[in-house]
């Protein structure tokens, strides 16, 4: 089966296990002290392509990314695990992109690779946390979506998913193509290939522009960003004085006289 | 034109979820700030007596989607109606629940109106905004969210255009029963006028789902767990002092993911949010990401081996020493007392 698979993934600060230096006192986050990874769910979607390509040797799986040029390394670790393209889509006019606005710029960018079967991408990023592109990005192509995907299978053009619901999971069904987003509870991403490391190590990452997608300018970066962070605020604790207990058998004995009536 | 609109998320059963009632009750405080009106949209199938459960919570307009073909949801459909509804009353804001449903959802109308979304707002509230040229908007929509793993809190407005939408995290907002007789109109439109058969194109084959397995949220004792506790057996001692005080047991993310207690006891911005009377931490450092899911807890007592733990700032009693130390004397002192 020839499967064209578009994977969506993004180049994120690691901010899982920082404390609260990350942010600067006007609350702005301090990126320099940050290392950068490729988004944690968008490594999840990464194998559900690669397992797509496993099952159908003919198919072809794209890394596409949006960000600056050391968003290539995105591009890079999907070519380490199998992917056979990829896309990085930088311009200064995509600065500033909220979800909106980038949706918009990802689909531009898919349209330009068509014909495009799927498209699969993480169920949310660990630093904006809205898990909107997956929904937008298959609106602005008028694609149906499946969102917080745990598993998928392609047969015979259908496309069947067990998908994350209000305490529990259904299993639907649609027909190619699709966008489709992954969650942390499918299979864990394969390690890198030592061969396609060597392979593609210097490999050059092919780089779009906002002409090279034939993409509206007002609808891109600040511009076609309709929200605005009005201000943020770091969150400090308001200091109150605990009150210390002894951990004996008389300072506890104490305490749960006073909590539990 | 320029209300408030509030999505109803309805299930099978025609039952409204809570958040829909969280969020009609913030609905009405922003729609009386502004001097406008509340409207609710029900989506679904068998919908008789929705009117009569809404309206006390002071719903001006109701608009009613009744097909058996609107159940389950569907992104497709819901979408197509919600937005060729808000395309005709043209809203000030459209509000939903943080809902696996409402998270499908709201994006896809967004972006379909071409307008901003925030997603998981923790509040919501109504103020003038200056932007950095100096041109000021009147009365806009403040929605606050946490950001950066829960690090900050983020004001997000949707200045320029409309609707202002957002998605609210259930249980950080209060359902009110506004006016018990309060009688809105209600309208009932015919979801056909505008579904095709594109819209029809997904397939939903099966759904399971299981009843919660606790009662966090209306716990009035919470014994909660993080990394700190260190393993499944410990948890057992938890379980134990929750029983004797007639609370539940909660955790991090740090221990759900660890494999010692099940994941919907998960509390915090991306599990739930809790407000019991008392809230006993166990060996939990005190992320933001958990702390923004249990600071409204009246007495919170922290015990860990790290003096230096966050929660023990917020905390009103410290205890330093290790679980397996402190909560047998914990559970010895109920125990003396019960007997």
């Amino acid at each position: 089966m020839k499967l064209n698979v578009v994977v969506l993934m993004k180049q994120v600060p690691d901010i899982r296990t920082t404390n609260n230096d990350v942010l600067l006192p006007d609350g702005s986050i301090n990126r320099a002290i940050l290392p950068t990874i490729v988004n944690p769910n968008d490594m999840y979607a990464l194998e559900q392509a690669l397992l797509l390509k496993d099952m159908y040797p003919e198919a072809t799986v794209t890394v596409l990314s949006m960000g600056p040029m050391q968003a290539a390394d995105v591009v890079r670790e999907g070519w380490f695990r199998g992917a056979d393209k990829g896309v990085l889509l930088c311009d200064k006019q995509f600065a500033g992109s909220d979800t909106l606005a980038t949706s918009y710029t990802l689909a531009q960018a898919i349209k330009q690779l068509a014909p495009v079967d799927l498209v699969l991408c993480g169920s949310q990023s660990i630093d904006g946390e809205t898990a909107h592109v997956a929904s937008q990005v298959a609106c602005h192509l008028g694609w149906p979506q499946f969102t917080f995907a745990n598993a998928l299978q392609v047969e015979n053009n259908q496309v069947t998913v067990e998908r994350q619901i209000e305490n529990g999971v259904e299993k639907a069904q649609t027909s190619l193509p699709v966008v489709i987003s992954v969650t942390n509870q499918a299979p864990v991403c394969r390690p890198k290939n030592a061969k396609n490391v060597m392979m593609h190590k210097r490999t050059e990452v092919l780089v779009w522009s906002l002409n090279d997608i034939q993409a509206d300018a007002n609808q891109c970066g600040w511009t076609g960003s309709p929200t605005r962070v009005a201000n943020m605020k770091p969150l400090a604790w308001q200091a109150k004085e605990a009150q210390q207990i002894e951990p004996t058998d008389t300072g506890i004995a104490t305490l749960m006289q006073w909590i539990v009536r | 034109m320029n209300n408030i609109v509030v999505y109803l998320e309805i299930d099978k059963q025609a039952r409204i979820a809570d958040v829909s009632f969280e969020l009609l009750s913030k609905g009405k405080e922003l729609s009386m700030q502004l001097g406008c009106q509340l409207e609710a949209v029900a989506i679904g199938s068998a919908l008789e007596g929705i009117a009569e459960k809404v309206m006390p919570y002071g719903v001006d307009l109701l608009h009613i989607f009744d097909e058996a073909c609107l159940v389950p949801y569907t992104t497709l459909t819901h979408s197509k109606l919600l937005v060729a509804l808000l395309k005709e009353i043209c809203p000030n804001s459209v509000l939903m629940g943080a809902t696996a449903v409402g998270r499908d959802l709201a994006p896809r109308v967004a972006a379909m109106l071409q307008t901003g979304l925030t997603a998981h707002c923790s509040d919501l509230r109504i103020a003038d905004y200056t932007d950095n040229n100096g041109k000021t908007y009147k009365a806009v929509l403040e929605q606050i969210r946490p950001a950066f793993g829960d690090k900050a809190m983020t004001t997000i407005v949707c200045p320029e255009r409309r609707p202002q939408m957002a998605t609210v995290s259930a249980g950080v907002m209060k359902p009110v029963i506004f006016d018990a007789n309060y009688k809105g109109e209600v309208i009932r439109h015919d979801a056909f006028k505008w579904l095709t058969d594109a819209d029809m194109v997904v397939t939903i084959l099966s759904q399971t789902t299981k009843a919660a397995t606790n009662h966090l949220k209306e716990a009035n004792v919470v014994v909660a767990g993080g990394y700190g506790v260190g393993s499944k057996k410990n948890f057992e001692l938890l379980k134990e002092l929750a029983v004797l005080l007639h609370g539940e047991v909660g955790a991090t993310r740090a221990a759900t993911d660890a494999g010692w207690i099940e994941e919907d006891c998960m509390i915090g911005q991306t599990g739930l949010t809790v407000r019991p009377n008392l809230y006993i931490a166990c060996g939990i450092s005190g992320q933001a990401q958990h702390v923004s899911g249990m600071q409204e807890s009246g007495i919170v007592v922290s015990i860990n081996t790290d003096s230096d733990a966050p929660m023990n700032k917020i905390a009103d009693y410290v205890i330093v020493g290790k679980i397996e130390d402190i909560l047998p004397k914990m559970i010895n002192c109920l125990k003396q007392k019960n007997a």
